[in-house]
């Protein structure tokens, strides 16, 4: 414990201060409780090694105040800004973290979606597990608590059983150019139900460089027999500071499937925590980060195989430029008696500048008999022999480099099955490569 | 008037000096066969002439139709027409071949100031080459030359030579490692290629690929420079006699770079 509050936690301690009360008694309490967790611990140090290679001593030394709401409320934002290709369903857009009604379509069928702070008012007691029982001290960390002290906005998304919702759902985090230095929260709540389908498309944009703190934690359960597409593109600027948490829980027979594209922020750290917990679960998980300047983006895999021939696949991508760094860490654990376990994680990561680093950590764990199991990672630079056969064609350097950087993606792209948003995810890739097309 | 004029050329490859005063001119439609023991620069003069990093030039001037080829960059030398069909070509996992192929074509002709083909048009040429070099369109659909045979990668070679269409082609070894049908297939393709305009240098190391495509010279490299040369027959002498017979009129060659008959 600290005997100084760093200057990132003061600045949490007053937000919490100048919050009103949610009037659920419940909800308060483990607020409060987050609060002091978050507080006595502060933010993690080197020690921690779950952080090691993300150092978070220059954040502690910023201050955040909480995003004003209803500045946020009042802020234009051109709706083009969000505008994906192939993702035409519900939509549910926050600005600065709070809900705005006036960017989002809510209706869709098959499905129930409201912000958090609509469910809360009219059925709280439903999401009492998630919001008061889920993270308890001990069982969380610095962002979680902070998110779970701090966060009153966000949405509640249920599929209901059985209904396939062709049109993938639309979620837009807008970091807004007019409020510097502010902090904003949001929770997300979903619910895939039996033998239901859907897709998810969450997405972060900054509508100006305005130095903010973004924190979401999102839990998601799919029950026995669901399907769920989810895929996450962080696009934010790079004056961004951004902590999404994922928690995906599958029951029997349900299949979840993530594809990450990670191109902006400044400081990121995406962790996707996947429990397989029924017989049959399968979660695949793809991704790319792709970084360059100053950026520093850290994913964290956590894959658990706690039921019988569970299965999970991982291939994630990683490219660093400039004085960038990408961390990577990718655990499986295959849990006594969830035997027939079949687990695949590969991570490639290609270094195009002298001053960048990539540090990746494959982990498997197995407590289980008759379990599969194959990792590898690995670290490397553009094939010379390549880029001169594509040059020795007629392929200036530029294109060659950046022809070559989209091919060690593709492989994590390629399995969505949005074809429209697969052909743009790779646009905006090859736009965001250090080397770019030659036009 | 000539198409490729080396003169003197001396090259190092990591600081070893390989090419030793190579003089070589080409005129427009003539074929060139240099053969030559192990060793003795073959690969070297054509990873040179492509630009391939690595291989510093240290004397010697290389005029490609009234151009410093060595001044320019690997993308520009294809830009004005010179092709390397390489000897061991490379997969590249991830880039379509089609793709790759129309890429190229453009950024080449966008160089040189002509309009780019739309995929309908490059569609159309890519047809047409097809069917002269008897390849499958199978092909055009997987990664470039991932999981191609050693005569498939080779055949693709020359496929992207004919929709390419340089001035000058030199094929590095394109012959190792073929059985005699891809031989033959290849030296068709090249020989459909053949053309008033077009001179090809072919860097072999056997004899029977000259079988098929008939060279109108043929040239004999050892120690870094061209030392002998002839028509056809040369070709023929070399098959027999191996190249030790040439230390008696150049007898500044040593032992060592006369070994490596040919099979």
């Amino acid at each position: 414990m600290n005997p100084l509050p760093s200057p990132f936690v003061r600045a949490a301690l007053d937000a919490a201060d100048g919050l009103p009360d949610s009037g659920i008694a419940w909800l308060d309490i483990a607020r409060r409780e987050n609060l002091q967790a978050f507080a006595e611990g502060g933010l993690p140090e080197g020690r921690n090694e779950a952080w090691k290679y993300t150092p978070l001593r220059a954040l502690s030394q910023r201050a955040f105040v909480l995003a004003d709401r209803t500045a946020a409320a009042g802020i234009a934002v051109d709706p083009t800004l969000f505008t994906l290709p192939g993702v035409d369903g519900a939509r549910i857009v926050f600005v600065d973290g709070a809900f705005r009604a006036d960017l989002s379509s809510l209706d869709a069928d098959g499905i129930e979606l409201a912000p958090l702070s609509a469910a809360l008012s009219s059925q709280p007691e439903p999401l009492r597990f998630a919001l008061a029982n889920r993270y308890r001290r001990g069982a969380a960390d610095a962002f979680v608590h902070l998110n779970a002290a701090l966060a009153t906005d966000g949405f509640v998304l249920r599929i209901a059983e059985g209904a396939t919702v062709s049109r993938p759902v639309h979620v837009v985090h807008v970091s807004s150019s007019s409020q510097a230095d502010t902090a904003w929260h949001v929770r997300l709540l979903v619910e895939v139900g039996k033998d239901a389908a859907a897709d998810i498309v969450e997405h972060f944009v900054s509508a100006g460089d305005a130095t903010q703190l973004g924190t979401v934690v999102a839990d998601v359960v799919l029950r026995e027999g669901a399907r769920l597409g989810l895929v996450v593109l962080q696009d934010a600027s790079s004056a961004t500071t951004l902590v999404r948490r994922g928690h995906v829980r599958i029951d029997a027979g349900a299949q979840a499937t993530l594809h990450a594209l990670e191109l902006g922020g400044g400081l990121v750290r995406h962790e996707l925590h996947a429990d397989l917990d029924g017989d049959g679960a399968r979660f695949d998980s793809r991704g790319v980060f792709a970084l360059a300047g100053r950026q520093h983006a850290d994913t964290q895999l956590e894959i658990r195989h706690k039921a019988r021939n569970t299965a999970s696949d991982a291939l994630w991508r990683g490219i660093a430029d400039g004085r960038s760094r990408g961390v990577f860490r990718g655990a499986i654990l295959v849990a006594e008696g969830a035997d027939g376990a079949d687990a695949a994680l590969s991570n490639k990561n290609l270094l195009l500048s002298g001053m960048a680093e990539i540090d990746t950590k494959p982990e498997l764990e197995i407590y289980a008999d008759e379990v599969k199991a194959a990792h590898g990672a690995t670290i490397g630079q553009l094939d010379e022999r390549s880029l001169f056969y594509l040059r020795s064609r007629g392929i200036p350097l530029a294109e060659a480099r950046s022809l070559l950087t989209l091919a060690f993606c593709r492989a994590a792209l390629e399995s969505l099955q949005n074809d429209t948003l697969r052909e743009y995810l790779g646009e905006r890739l090859v736009a965001h490569l250090p080397t770019g097309p030659a036009e | 008037m000539h198409m490729l004029k080396i003169d003197n050329l001396h090259a190092r490859v990591e600081g070893k000096e390989i090419l030793k005063g190579l003089s070589l001119t080409v005129k427009p439609g003539e074929v060139h066969a240099i053969m030559g023991p192990n060793g003795a620069g073959k690969s070297t003069l054509g990873n040179v002439l492509a630009g391939r990093d690595g291989y510093e030039v240290t004397q010697g001037t290389v005029d490609f139709a009234g151009r410093d080829l060595l001044a320019l960059e690997p993308e520009e030398r294809a830009a004005v027409g010179v092709f390397l069909a390489f000897q061991y070509p490379v997969e590249i996992p991830g880039v379509n071949n089609t793709y790759f192929l129309r890429a190229a074509l453009n950024a080449q002709r966008k160089f040189r100031g002509e309009d780019e083909l739309d995929s309908m048009r490059f569609l159309k040429l890519v047809r047409e080459k097809l069917k002269v070099m008897q390849i499958s369109d199978e092909l055009l659909h997987r990664a470039v030359n991932e999981g191609f045979s050693g005569g498939e990668k080779k055949r693709n070679e020359i496929f992207q030579m004919a929709v390419l269409e340089p001035k000058l082609a030199i094929l590095d070894e394109t012959d190792s490692g073929l059985d005699i049908d891809a031989l033959k297939q290849v030296a068709e393709g090249v020989n459909a290629l053949r053309s008033p305009d077009r001179s090809f240098v072919i860097v072999t190391h056997y004899q029977r690929l000259l079988d098929y495509i008939q060279p109108d010279f043929v040239h004999v490299l050892a120690g870094g420079r061209i030392v002998e040369s002839g028509d056809k027959d040369l070709a023929l002498k070399l098959e027999e006699q191996g190249y030790a017979w040439l230390a008696e009129t150049h007898p500044e060659l040593r032992k060592a770079d006369l070994a490596g008959a040919p099979a």
